[in-house]
């Protein structure tokens, strides 16, 4: 059992196990602190900046992001602070001049009362908050997707721009994403991710396609166990 | 290129925490960071090859496209600025008929732009192959370009 450690959150008295993040003392507690890309499965990453909360420590008070901020003995944390909700707003603006359509970015918005950007919006969908990237690296493990460029370049690119050759079709990225900006469709077979197909399996006793194929390689090489194995659906086994 | 790669990361003993410098290494082999080079790294070094990319576009240092054999670098910083840096801009991208940031066709010339060298008093400054030439004008860069290349045509008087 870890180490206890007691915190204020909001003049509330909180126990939370040293190592964990304020965020998730916070989430464990009821206290809602919006997030967009932080995720229980990934390590702690801090890019939306959304979570911003103030913090003190001793004589100064001051902000920090909770998602990436471990929790200590005698915190002080405040998540609603005229301050704090003055950097979400800024936060959220800057969110919206990138896709200010998303239902889960103007639910946040209308929760803060910010009603449209001050920034000239340009429409890439896409938040940058790297839930794709890191999901492929630390949970599925083949990181097929990585960022490209910096600063205003930054986006989220398949090796050269091209079919990615270390992809095994899973969807996860499409899955984990925040704003669906990652489009998936299946059709006759193939499913196709972002522009790039995939040939799916064909269930060895129903005959539906179930899986990519791909997918299904990747599964008996970290398994060790032959390919026809898995090529059979999960209905069918 | 297999045997050159391999004894680039042998230097620094399969080390993936070394990326950074074995991607310099090969690019200072093959002047740019080709693609069957990378290839080769990511198999010999197990790092995903999305992860090469990243650093390859992240780091000014790194070009993926091939550069040129002389290498010009344009201050436009502020005081380069006000001292008419963008005429000479203009004046190099038509001699060499391509843009800042490009590299011409037959490999030769790479010229980029550059916010600021640091050495405001020298300006404009136009550095060729690391050496720095300072207070130039657009006839000093006509010059400099009829010094290093044979094929660049000047037509333009000094």
């Amino acid at each position: 059992m870890a180490e206890m450690v007691t915190l204020t959150i909001d003049g509330r008295e909180i126990n939370a196990p040293a190592g964990t993040t304020i965020l998730e003392a916070a989430t464990d507690a009821n206290i809602y602190i919006p997030h967009l890309c932080s995720n229980e499965e990934l390590a702690p990453y801090g890019a939306c900046r959304l979570c911003m909360v103030e913090i003190t420590q001793g004589e100064r008070a001051r902000l920090v992001a909770s998602c990436i901020f471990e929790v200590a003995d005698g915190l002080e944390v405040e998540t609603n602070t005229e301050r704090v909700l003055n950097v979400r707003k800024l936060v959220i603006e800057l969110l919206l001049a990138r896709n200010n359509k998303h239902p889960a970015l103007r639910k946040i918005a209308d929760e803060l009362g910010v009603k449209e950007t001050r920034f000239p919006v340009e429409q890439k969908g896409c938040i940058l908050c790297g839930q794709c990237v890191r999901t492929c690296r630390e949970v599925v493990g083949v990181s097929a997707i990585g960022f490209s460029g910096r600063g205003i370049t930054r986006k989220v690119a398949t090796p050269f721009m091209e079919f990615p050759p270390d992809c095994i079709a899973c969807g996860s990225c499409v899955y984990v994403c925040p704003v669906q900006f990652i489009p998936m469709k299946e059709e006759n077979g193939v499913r196709t991710i972002k522009g790039f197909d995939y040939p799916m399996q064909k269930c060895s006793k129903c005959g539906r396609y179930f899986a990519p194929k791909k997918q299904l390689e990747y599964f008996s090489k970290i398994t060790n166990l032959p390919l026809e194995h898995f090529e059979t659906c999960v209905g069918c086994r | 290129m297999k045997a050159r790669i391999k004894k680039i990361i042998d230097k620094y003993h399969s080390n993936k925490g070394f990326l950074v410098p074995i991607l310099l290494d090969v690019q200072r082999e093959y002047n740019y960071l080709n693609r069957e080079a990378l290839n080769l790294v990511s198999a010999f070094l197990e790092v995903p090859i999305s992860q090469l990319y990243e650093l390859g576009t992240f780091y000014k240092a790194f070009s993926l496209e091939p550069r040129g054999r002389h290498e010009m670098k344009l201050c436009t910083g502020t005081a380069c600025h006000v001292r008419r840096v963008p005429l000479m801009k203009d004046n190099i991208e038509r001699v060499l008929q391509i843009q800042a940031g490009e590299t011409t066709p037959d490999l030769e010339f790479t010229f980029e732009t550059v916010n600021c060298l640091g050495a405001c008093a020298l300006g404009p400054i136009l550095v060729v192959d690391g050496e720095y030439h300072g207070n130039i004008s657009i006839s000093k860069t006509n010059k400099i370009l009829k010094k290093l290349g044979k094929k660049v045509k000047i037509d333009e008087e000094n």
